[in-house]
């Protein structure tokens, strides 16, 4: 009785491993997106122009108001109608993760460049930096670090969310549990493995972004929290400041 | 191809159903999320249960809840309904946030109140009740604001366990006459004139506390 579960999982591993990669390469990919237009748009929002913030604050309020699903159907099922194109399913998954996340991540880089100092910016401007040299050496680096965090969330949320592909036939994790529980007629097992499988890429995420985030407090000259070795990046660095976040 | 006024006028009245079911999906999901978020909060204080609690609630924070709304839709007893399948799981899978958020507030409160406490040798119902949660849970209120909306942005996932929302309708009617584009159209506008006021409610909530 007790070696049925662990049969059940080893005997299709290669075929969760394959769901399990797909998974992964789409949150990696709806990252990218998502990272790039936090950052455009994170910066717009901390501009003087009333168009740049008013472009920026509709992309935020917009795509933080529709659920990632809604709009992955619109684009996988919406578009072939209204326009002669068709996109690829994961395309359409990829974009409307990426278009999602990214509207939470612009607000954390605004409110992340927003928090640093005044007095880094009228020093930048008393050495007579220009504004994209002031961004580059000065803000930015400090607003890294402390964006970090947050973003560690956003990945893992957007790694989650990604399990809603399975719904328009993208064989990830999810749709191969789907497809394992209706052939062998065990789904609690099916799904319990997928379970376990997220879990495990979710761990991979966090001890990621981990390194990343001592990265940039090295290169600020703060030391790391205490404690060192592979273990301490599983715990959460500081009390409260990560959970909450202001992300969702 | 152009907006279809007729299919619209078909459409609508069903997707304001699902808007129902939506809403009280969302509601009860959040009064359980609240609950449990806090005894999550609590009980992670005590000793040898507190860590048992708090990673399995990690767990639960860190997998999708659309794989978890479909394990529990396929172990749940046939008596129970896809509707209390779904408010269940969204309750619980938003208690692991919200337990988050109670924390950070609990673990705001300054030192001297617990030791004040101690002094006086209150029972522990009153150290929370009275001393403690006022305190904590008046500083998280806009955090567990914005936990509302995302859950609200949630539900559709309810409509891959059958539950009757809105999304449900949209992408039945939408395969019944073959024009996906206004109804799932209909649906994100709906979402965005229900979450964006809601959004906007809640920061004005968050404006309010955060000057006391």
């Amino acid at each position: 009785m007790g070696s049925i579960p662990v049969d059940f999982f080893i005997d299709r591993f290669p075929l969760y491993l394959e769901g399990a990669g797909t998974t992964f390469t789409i949150t990696v990919l709806g990252t990218a997106l998502a990272f790039v237009l936090a950052m455009v748009i994170g910066v717009l929002g901390t501009l003087r122009n009333p168009v740049a913030r008013g472009v920026a604050s509709f992309y935020t309020e917009t795509f933080r108001g529709i659920a990632a699903l809604v709009l992955m159907f619109w684009m996988a099922f919406s578009i072939p109608q209204i326009t002669p194109y068709e996109l690829d399913v994961t395309f359409a998954a990829v974009l409307a993760l990426g278009l999602n996340v990214g509207a939470y991540g612009a607000e954390v880089v605004r409110a992340s460049i927003n928090a640093v100092p005044k007095a880094q910016t009228e020093a930048t401007i008393a050495l007579n930096m220009t504004w994209a040299r002031r961004m580059r050496l000065v803000i930015l680096p400090q607003a890294w670090a402390q964006m970090l965090p947050t973003f560690g969330n956003l990945v893992i949320e957007l790694m989650k969310a990604s399990a809603i592909v399975s719904l328009i036939g993208v064989t990830d994790l999810t749709q191969v549990a789907r497809l394992q529980g209706q052939a062998s007629g065990q789904t609690i097992l099916a799904f319990g493995s997928a379970l376990v499988m997220y879990f495990v890429i979710a761990q991979v995420l966090i001890v990621g972004v981990r390194l990343l985030e001592r990265r940039a407090n090295r290169r600020l000259g703060r030391t790391p929290p205490a404690g060192g070795g592979l273990l301490a990046l599983l715990r959460p660095p500081t009390v409260g400041a990560t959970a909450t976040g202001g992300a969702r | 191809m152009m907006w279809d006024w007729e299919f619209t006028a078909v459409v609508v009245p069903r997707l304001l159903d699902g808007l129902v079911i939506t809403v009280l999906a969302t509601l009860i999901g959040y009064l359980v999320a609240l609950a449990l978020g806090l005894a999550v909060a609590i009980v992670r204080r005590v000793r040898i249960i507190g860590p048992i609690v708090h990673a399995v609630m990690e767990f639960i924070r860190t997998t999708p809840l659309l794989v978890q709304l479909l394990f529990v839709f396929f172990l749940a007893p046939s008596g129970m309904t896809a509707l209390t399948v779904g408010i269940t799981v969204l309750g619980v899978h938003y208690a692991a946030y919200t337990a988050e958020v109670y924390r950070s507030g609990i673990e705001g409160v300054a030192k001297g109140q617990w030791e004040a406490c101690r002094a006086l040798s209150l029972p522990p119902l009153r150290v929370w009740g009275a001393v403690i949660l006022p305190q904590a849970i008046r500083k998280v209120i806009p955090a567990l604001g914005n936990y509302l909306i995302a859950m609200f942005k949630d539900t559709p996932l309810l409509y891959a366990i059958t539950v009757q929302e809105m999304m449900f309708h949209a992408s039945g009617l939408g395969g019944q006459y073959f024009r996906n584009f206004e109804a799932i159209t209909l649906v994100g506008l709906l979402f965005v004139l229900v979450s964006v006021p809601s959004a906007i409610l809640i920061r004005r909530l968050e404006r309010r506390y955060a000057a006391v």
